[in-house]
C-alpha cells in the first residue's frame, strides 16, 4: 500500500506540478525545525555583535562610511552612463532591459544534501519569490531560485553540477556556458576550444541569455587555462566572485523581462520590500 | 506494553524531530557527506522495540516529511523508509534478542537497501554521476548504532512507559 503510494507520488511529481500544493503543505510542519536547527547560528551571531568592542565598532563604521562615500562617486557616474547608454542605444534602435528590484534574504544555516549545493533561505511565496528567479550577493552571481515553498524557498548554488550559467568574458564579450563543478567555489568552462581567446584573471559576467539572469553581472574570475592538444575542448576553471560560502545576506532579484525601448519606470512587484538596483 | 499511551508516542514523535534537526544540521563541508541517515535509525529503533506503535504508516509519514526538509522528489524516502521497516516489523522478534553486533550487521543492510533505493531512484530521475561519498552515510550510520541504540533505550527506559 505505502510503496504503491510512494510509487505513484513519486511519477507525478516527475510529470509537472501538481503535487506543488501538497508539498507547501507538508512544509508547514517542517519550517519550525528547520528555523531550530538555525537558532544556535543566530544566537552565536548575536552574541559576538553586543560583545564587540566599542573602539571596533567605532572602527568598523569608519571604514564603512569610507566606502559609502566612494561607491556614492562611482554612482552618481554610473547614473549618467547609464543615460547615455540608454540613448545610444534608442539611437541604434536597440532594446534595452533596465529596473531591477531586490529582495533581501537571509540564509538558514542547514544543509539539505550533501553532494548538492542547495541552500535554504527565509524568505518563500510569501513574499512573491517564484522558480528561477536569479539570487545575488554583493559581489557577483550566487546562483537561482530553485523552488519556493510559502515560507522559505530553496536556492541552487552556480557551482551546483546540476547548473549551468551562460557567462561572457568582459574584456571581449566571448560567450559561453559555466558549469558548476560540485567542489565549493570553482565553476568549468567546458565547451571553449583550445585558441579561445581567454586568459587568467578575466572576468566573466553574465551574458543574458537564457533569460534567466540579467546581464551584466559579474560571475566568476579565470584561473586556470590548460589547452588540451589531444582533445577538441580546452580545459578552464574559474572562481566565483560572489563569496558562496561565508555570506548569510542574499539578495533574490526581479528583473523586467519585458525590454523597454526607451527609458521608462520600472515597475515594482507589490508584496517585495523593494530597493532600486543601479548595477545595470 | 499496551498499546495506549500518549506519553510513551509523544517521545517517539520528539525523538524523531530531533533526528531530523540532526538530519540538516550545518555540518562543515568536508563532514557533511558523512552525515548518517538519523530519521531511519530511529524509525528502526521505535519499530522494532515498540512494533504495534510504530507501523508502516509512521515510516511513510515520515519518509515524506524527510522529502520536503531535504527538498527531494516527493515520495523517495517514503518509499525507502516504509520497506526498511516493513522488513524490521517482520524480523522484529528475532532483532530485539541479537547481540549488538548482530545487530549492526542488520542496520548496515537495511540503511544499505535504503541508499540503494535512493540511488535507483535518483538514477532514473536523471543518471547523474555520484561520487563515491554517496554510500558513506551508511557506514557512519552502522557506527553511529550503538550510541542511537543506548541514547533511545535511555530515553525509553528514563521513565518506565506503562
Amino acid at each position: 500500500m505505502a510503496v504503491i503510494t510512494s510509487v505513484a507520488l513519486l511519477i507525478t511529481e516527475q510529470r509537472g506540478q501538481q503535487l506543488d500544493f501538497l508539498r507547501a503543505t507538508l512544509s508547514f510542519f517542517i519550517e519550525p525545525l528547520r528555523h531550530l536547527v538555525d537558532l544556535p547560528t543566530v544566537l552565536i551571531e548575536q552574541t559576538t555583535e553586543s560583545i564587540n568592542s566599542y573602539v571596533e565598532l567605532k572602527n568598523e563604521n569608519g571604514r564603512l562610511r569610507d566606502e559609502q562615500l566612494i561607491h556614492q562617486t562611482r554612482l552618481l557616474k554610473l547614473e549618467a552612463l547609464e543615460k547615455e547608454n540608454i540613448r545610444l542605444r534608442a539611437l541604434l534602435e536597440n532594446s534595452f532591459k533596465l529596473g531591477e528590484q531586490v529582495l533581501i534574504a537571509e540564509l538558514l544555516a542547514i544543509n539539505m544534501a550533501p553532494y548538492e549545493h542547495i541552500l535554504v533561505v527565509n524568505k518563500g511565496t510569501r513574499f512573491g519569490v517564484h522558480p528561477q528567479q536569479p539570487v545575488l550577493d554583493a559581489n557577483g552571481v550566487v546562483g537561482q531560485v530553485f523552488r519556493a515553498l510559502p515560507l522559505s524557498s530553496e536556492i541552487m548554488l552556480i557551482t551546483d553540477p546540476n547548473h549551468a550559467i551562460p557567462v561572457q568574458v568582459n574584456r571581449n564579450g566571448l560567450l559561453t556556458i559555466a558549469v558548476g563543478s560540485g567542489q565549493p567555489n570553482r565553476l568549468i568552462l567546458p565547451f571553449l576550444p583550445s585558441n579561445a581567446d581567454i586568459h587568467p584573471g578575466d572576468l566573466l559576467i553574465t551574458s543574458g541569455l537564457g533569460g534567466t539572469f540579467p546581464q551584466g553581472y559579474p560571475v566568476a574570475i579565470v584561473d586556470e587555462f590548460t589547452s588540451q592538444p589531444n582533445k577538441a575542448f580546452a580545459s578552464i576553471t574559474a572562481t566565483p566572485t560572489a563569496k558562496l560560502d561565508r555570506n548569510r545576506e542574499l539578495m533574490i532579484v526581479w528583473s523586467n523581462s519585458a525590454p523597454v525601448p526607451l527609458i521608462a519606470k520600472p515597475q515594482a512587484p507589490e508584496t517585495a520590500v523593494t530597493e532600486e538596483n543601479a548595477h545595470q | 506494553m499496551p498499546i495506549n499511551n500518549y506519553y510513551g508516542f509523544g517521545r517517539i514523535i520528539f525523538s524523531l524531530a530531533c533526528a531530523m534537526c540532526l538530519r540538516i544540521a550545518p555540518w562543515p563541508y568536508d563532514l557533511a557527506s558523512f552525515n548518517p541517515d538519523w530519521v531511519l535509525m530511529v524509525l528502526i529503533y521505535w519499530s522494532i522495540t515498540f512494533p504495534e506503535r510504530v507501523g508502516i504508516f509512521h515510516a511513510w509519514t515520515f519518509g515524506l516529511l524527510t522529502d520536503v526538509l531535504t527538498g527531494r522528489l516527493l515520495g523517495q524516502y517514503a518509499l525507502a523508509y516504509s520497506l526498511v521497516i516493513y522488513i524490521c516489523l517482520k524480523l522484529h522478534k528475532r532483532l530485539r534478542r541479537f547481540p549488538l553486533l548482530q545487530q549492526e550487521l542488520f542496520i548496515f543492510c537495511c540503511l544499505l537497501l535504503s541508499q540503494l533505493l535512493l540511488f535507483l531512484i535518483k538514477n532514473l530521475q536523471h543518471p547523474a554521476q555520484l561520487h563515491g561519498t554517496f554510500w558513506w552515510p551508511v557506514i557512519t550510520g552502522t557506527l553511529c548504532w550503538p550510541v542511537v541504540y543506548t541514547l533511545l533505550r535511555f530515553v525509553r527506559l528514563s521513565k518506565p512507559v506503562k
